[in-house]
């Protein structure tokens, strides 16, 4: 064998080694998770309340609270973050300004989750007084999960070509009807798909959620945005390190109800993405 | 200086006096003055980079849209200056309409690409709206070649019919100017001929300017003819005039082929 093709050869290799390694990590996590939670998942596991101390029955409450928090965040998030983006991408010139705005934006993302945990109980609890509840969890992982919804809508309004702007124009639309007939129908799915992926953010942050919305145990479902709630991934932290003696199936069981919950969502928005795609 | 053609006395439908234009440092439009006389094919020639394309893209203040630009002087459309601050460009660029280079539908259906614009501005719906898409592929010969395609994708189409139906849009919107920024460059020469057949019928209802970098296209499609160097405006008139006997010097070379 010649030199180049085993040099060539050694270098596959090694690639294939790295991306192997990528993959080992999320087969491993899923198949532990799947083998070791399947066996909690039952009707009652899914439907029922917590009993004895948590150590018997469902994790209903949990699954509500994330769902509350997820689709309350979202409907602050958004719109905001789209309008946003669409401000950036279509209306702002570059200058001092949005340059600034950019970088904060970016920071934004940098920040540290629990940052944005401490942030939330200061403002939205402590300040604006709307107490540990829904309302201040969701608007804490609402603001935390802002730069990924403007960043994605962003890069899908710059996907559409600027023909498409151009003509827009020549035929005397406004900056306003170009966006919304012409560009916006266009990045839809983009946009779709960064919300979702946003779900599965605010589905698994558990320190955004600590000190603003989260309760250890309650005996009700909350009934009100001003009601604290329990949480799928706050709940999995207090069974795992809070109560001795909980079956290590309610654990796994729980954690599989999260990434299940997250992966459905990556799964919509993967189909989504490839249906508009399609029509492209 | 031009024998007759009937509109010498007509007032133009758009003029430019003195125009400037600078893209960051570079001055692309060098004190630039022009007219251009209703329903009437004016060709604008040069080489690439000369500047003829910038001036088109003027006569409907596309040019705002690039940033870093800078105008100086006067456009004129019907009498009206263009640049002033409360010169709606809704309604300029729905009067004057522009065909680009690269047929340029958008991923809608036929249908939906002619009743873009007729929506936008609010001038027709159901079915006058119907009747107006009728009429516009008519106007462009596609009515009896995709009436029984409306609602298939204008991706479809053939370039040139793409290219006929980026004309009907403009039609669809009743512009009175269409603005043609080498409209045929991308098409063969069976295509490029039927767009010029098309051309020579619109041009009794539509004022007309072209830029193309193909003179035989500007003598075929032509009545005046304006050619541009480096910025310049260098030779405005007659086509047969500038064909058969350029007044200035780099003209001749120019149509002589000596560069270019």
């Amino acid at each position: 064998m010649k030199r180049e093709d085993k040099r060539q050869n050694i270098g596959f290799g090694a690639l294939l080694a790295a991306t192997l390694l990528v993959v080992i990590p999320v087969l491993a996590i899923v198949v532990l998770i799947v083998a070791k939670g399947w066996g909690a998942l039952s009707w009652e596991f899914l439907f029922s309340m917590p009993r004895d101390g948590m150590r018997a029955g469902g994790i209903f409450p949990a699954i509500v609270g994330t769902i509350y928090l997820v689709f309350i965040s979202l409907i602050f998030a958004l719109p905001i973050g789209v309008m946003a983006a669409i401000y950036l991408s279509e209306y702002a010139k570059d200058n001092a300004l949005t340059r600034v705005i950019n970088l904060a934006i970016i920071n934004l993302a940098g920040v540290s989750s629990v940052v944005f945990g401490l942030f939330g109980l200061s403002l939205f609890v402590v300040f604006l007084k709307f107490g540990v509840s829904i309302i201040s969890g969701a608007l804490t992982l609402g603001i935390m999960t802002l730069p990924v919804i403007i960043t994605t809508t962003r890069e899908a309004l710059r996907s559409v070509p600027a023909s498409y702007r151009e003509v827009s124009f020549s035929l005397g639309a406004s900056r306003w009807q170009t966006v919304r007939h012409a560009v916006l129908p266009r990045a839809l799915s983009g946009i779709l798909t960064g919300a979702i992926l946003s779900v599965g953010r605010v589905a698994g942050e558990t320190a955004p959620i600590l000190f603003t919305v989260a309760a250890f145990y309650l005996p009700n479902l909350p009934t009100g945005l001003s009601d604290q709630a329990m949480a799928l991934p706050y709940h999995l932290y207090v069974i795992t390190t809070q109560i001795p003696g909980i079956p290590e199936s309610f654990r796994y069981g729980t954690a599989l109800v999260l990434i299940g919950f997250v992966l459905v969502m990556n799964i919509i928005a993967t189909v989504i993405r490839s249906k508009a795609g399609k029509k492209r | 200086m031009n024998e007759t053609t009937g509109l010498e006395h007509a007032a133009p439908v758009l003029e430019v006096r003195g125009l400037n234009l600078w893209y960051g440092d570079f001055q692309a439009l060098i004190d630039v003055s022009a007219s251009f006389r209703p329903r009437t094919i004016t060709a604008l020639i040069g080489s690439s980079g000369c500047g003829k394309s910038t001036l088109l893209r003027c006569l409907n203040r596309m040019n705002d849209l690039i940033d870093d630009v800078r105008i100086e002087g006067e456009i004129l459309y019907n009498g009206k200056n263009i640049r002033r601050r409360d010169c709606s460009l809704t309604v300029l660029r729905k009067s004057v309409g522009m065909v680009f280079q690269r047929p340029n539908p958008f991923p809608l259906s036929v249908y939906e690409n002619i009743a873009f614009g007729p929506r936008v501005h609010r001038m027709a719906s159901g079915t006058n709206l119907d009747a107006r898409v009728e009429e516009s592929l008519r106007a462009v010969n596609l009515w009896d070649e995709l009436k029984d395609r409306l609602r298939k994708s204008a991706l479809s189409l053939s370039l040139e019919q793409k290219q006929r139906l980026c004309i009907a849009r403009l039609v669809a919107v009743e512009a009175e100017v269409l603005l043609m920024d080498e409209p045929c460059s991308t098409l063969d020469p069976m295509a490029t001929m039927k767009v010029e057949e098309l051309m020579h019928r619109l041009k009794e209802r539509y004022t007309i300017v072209i830029v193309t970098h193909n003179m035989q296209q500007a003598a075929r499609v032509s009545e005046e003819t304006g050619f541009m160097l480096l910025g310049e405006l260098v030779e405005f008139g007659r086509t047969t005039d500038i064909f058969t006997r350029p007044a200035d010097k780099r003209t001749e070379d120019y149509i002589t082929g000596r560069f270019g």
